[in-house]
């Protein structure tokens, strides 16, 4: 089943503000075995919030989104500035794009992490490739 | 660091704990990351790593090469090729080199290459590094 064709340029709202903890960098950091100088976090963790809007959107009845036909095809991050201990983080997803291809649907995400001035930290773009039931499984994460 | 510099390999090895800990650390629960039998029936070969974990290794090399964390200004890649991690004691291990592409006002593009095995299971990593 494709998802909501007018999904495309749909903005959601900024998620609830997420406060990083150093307690919670020093998890991650442990987890991925990166260096930790107890402010800086690691540069793949605004996944962590990111994370967030793209729940979200997945999990909107309108959707349409089944979970486990979703795997990660493709994230970047540009960064104004690194995230750091103390920072309060809010993402707001738009749909980019969206197309079809071999019964997938293809969702280019935008997220945008602001901090609590609202100034910009971060934009994490992620597609994610929501499978046809009948398609074969795809050599990709999640 | 000048265009064409190769920076050294690094390599690090996954076994099925480190997933459990990337699992608790960043919120992904997805079961195909720790059972071999939800893995199995949606078609992989076995549990596979996060793609968010491997980006992780990808960034934690770069924090090496770049000599100190928060020097990433951007990182990119696709997810074309799943890590696949046994349940034993010696995992697998993944390897990333870089090559530096480019140097600006604007950073120091690097190139990646991400390796488990023969696969190369990040797609055009990239990444810029600030000064």
């Amino acid at each position: 089943m494709a998802v909501d064709s007018s999904l495309a340029g749909r903005a959601f709202p900024a998620t609830e503000p997420y406060t990083v903890s150093v307690e919670k960098l020093r998890e991650f950091a442990a987890a991925t075995g990166s260096d930790f100088d107890g402010g800086t976090a690691p540069a793949t963790f605004p996944i962590v919030v990111a994370f967030q809007a793209m729940t979200a959107l997945m999990q909107d009845p309108e959707v349409g989104i089944e979970l486990h036909r979703v795997v990660h095809g493709e994230q970047r991050f540009t960064y104004t500035r690194p995230v750091v201990a103390g920072d309060t983080l809010r993402a707001a997803l738009t749909v980019d794009s969206l197309r079809q291809i071999g019964g997938a649907d293809i969702i280019g995400t935008r997220s945008e992490i602001t901090d609590a001035d609202g100034l910009p930290v971060c934009t994490a773009y992620a597609t994610l490739v929501h499978r046809s039931p009948a398609e074969e499984p795809a050599d990709a994460d999640r | 660091m000048q265009t064409g510099d190769v920076l050294p390999e690094q390599s690090y090895t996954v076994t099925r704990a480190d997933l459990v800990r990337y699992a608790g650390a960043s919120g992904d629960f997805n079961p195909i990351h720790w059972s071999d039998r939800v893995a199995t029936s949606v078609g992989l070969p076995g549990v596979i790593a996060h793609g968010m974990f491997t980006m992780a290794l990808a960034a934690r090399a770069l924090d090496t090469w770049a000599g100190a964390p928060g020097k990433v200004r951007e990182l990119g890649c696709k997810f074309t090729k799943p890590v696949v991690v046994p349940d034993d004691d010696e995992g697998v291990v993944v390897r990333v080199s870089g090559t530096v592409a480019n140097v600006t006002d604007a950073g120091v593009q690097v190139s990646l290459q991400v390796m488990c095995g023969e696969d190369k299971v990040l797609g055009m990593p990239r990444a810029v590094l600030g000064a």
